[in-house]
């Protein structure tokens, strides 16, 4: 008995109180583990499609293959809009976090019109291989290609707009918690889908040039 | 105070968000993160291009500068340390990347194996039965 008193008087003093005896966890703390959660559960979508990408990276049905179709300085371009908004939709967090509306607007506008861009040159890129009959019904390998690119380039609409809705609730309500949450989680969005198209570039346009 | 504040949400710089971190010290962040990114990115283009190195290890030499890249993403942009106000974010980092292995792997291996295992083109049967 005494050595049970000892251990657990031991146990007791040594223990540092972890995340789960500190108290119910803030709701900033929950709205962003359930949102990265979320982020976690896209990205496991978009490795489905990338291993289908990867598949029928070869099945090109005597159509064009990447070689052909794949401009690297648009590619080039695009990453340089989409880092650079990452960039600026950091500093909009930090902007949001010592409440400055007009270093939150400058950012937002910049992150904005940067992924607008990245936004046209993608498009533009998908009318000029429609144009020369490289569209998704052409081959396997083209199908892929379209439904991983444009699955990613429908996510960057959605955070546009999603940016759009956020700017116009801190103009109208201003930095309340819930809005404060909700740029939370857009940047998180932002940031991931970044992180998205770094395989993207590598594997679609960088290595399907090699072969 | 710290106790009660032991987590932190993925996104946030400071395990304290009620104490206000210097903002040039957030900028710092970022624009460090930005550089390596930009630098990280700038060498995959060269190493796509370049005809100094060996064509085989090419593809390979991508990959590691693409998993490089990515931790510079988590690190510098998301805030996701090993710290431990973040295990609870690292886990099911941790636990997303192990199922993105396993589908992404797992087809190509299955893929492949079934290329290989298909039956073969008719003329190659006709060059077999031949014999």
């Amino acid at each position: 008995m005494n050595v049970a008193v000892a251990v657990d008087d031991k146990v007791r003093y040594e223990a540092r109180p972890s995340a789960g005896e500190a108290g119910p966890a803030t709701k900033r703390v929950v709205v962003g583990y359930g949102f990265w959660v979320f982020l976690l559960s896209d990205i496991v979508m978009f490795s489905a499609i990338f291993a289908a990408y990867a598949v029928l990276n070869h099945a090109t049905a005597g159509g064009p293959s990447g070689v052909q179709l794949f401009n690297q300085r648009s590619v080039a371009i695009e990453t340089g809009c989409l880092l650079a908004s990452s960039y600026t939709c950091g500093l909009m967090s930090l902007a949001i976090g010592s409440r400055r509306y007009a270093a939150t607007y400058w950012a937002a506008l910049i992150t904005f019109v940067l992924g607008a861009l990245f936004l046209a040159l993608e498009l533009r890129e998908f009318a000029g291989m429609i144009a020369i009959g490289a569209g998704p019904q052409r081959s396997a390998f083209l199908s892929a290609f379209f439904t991983l690119v444009g699955c990613h380039g429908l996510h960057v609409t959605a955070g546009l707009v999603w940016l759009v809705v956020m700017m116009a609730q801190v103009a109208v309500k201003g930095f309340r918690q819930t809005v404060e949450r909700r740029l939370l989680c857009f940047s998180l969005f932002w940031h991931a889908l970044d992180i998205v198209w770094v395989w993207l570039f590598t594997v679609v346009y960088l290595m399907g040039v090699l072969s | 105070m710290t106790d009660t504040q032991y987590d932190r949400a993925p996104g946030d710089a400071s395990a304290l968000p009620d104490v206000e971190q210097g903002a040039s010290s957030g900028v710092l962040v970022y624009t460090i993160g930005l550089g390596l990114a930009v630098g990280l990115t700038a060498l995959s283009f060269w190493v796509a291009n370049t005809s100094l190195l060996w064509v085989g290890g090419i593809s390979l030499g991508l990959t590691v500068l693409a998993i490089a890249q990515m931790g510079v993403h988590l690190v510098f942009f998301l805030h996701v340390t090993t710290g431990p106000d973040n295990t609870n974010n690292v886990m099911a980092l941790a636990f997303g990347v192990l199922i993105v292995a396993l589908v992404v792997v797992g087809s190509l291996l299955i893929m492949a194996d079934l290329n290989d295992s298909m039956m073969p083109a008719p003329e190659l049967m006709n060059l077999q039965m031949q014999h």
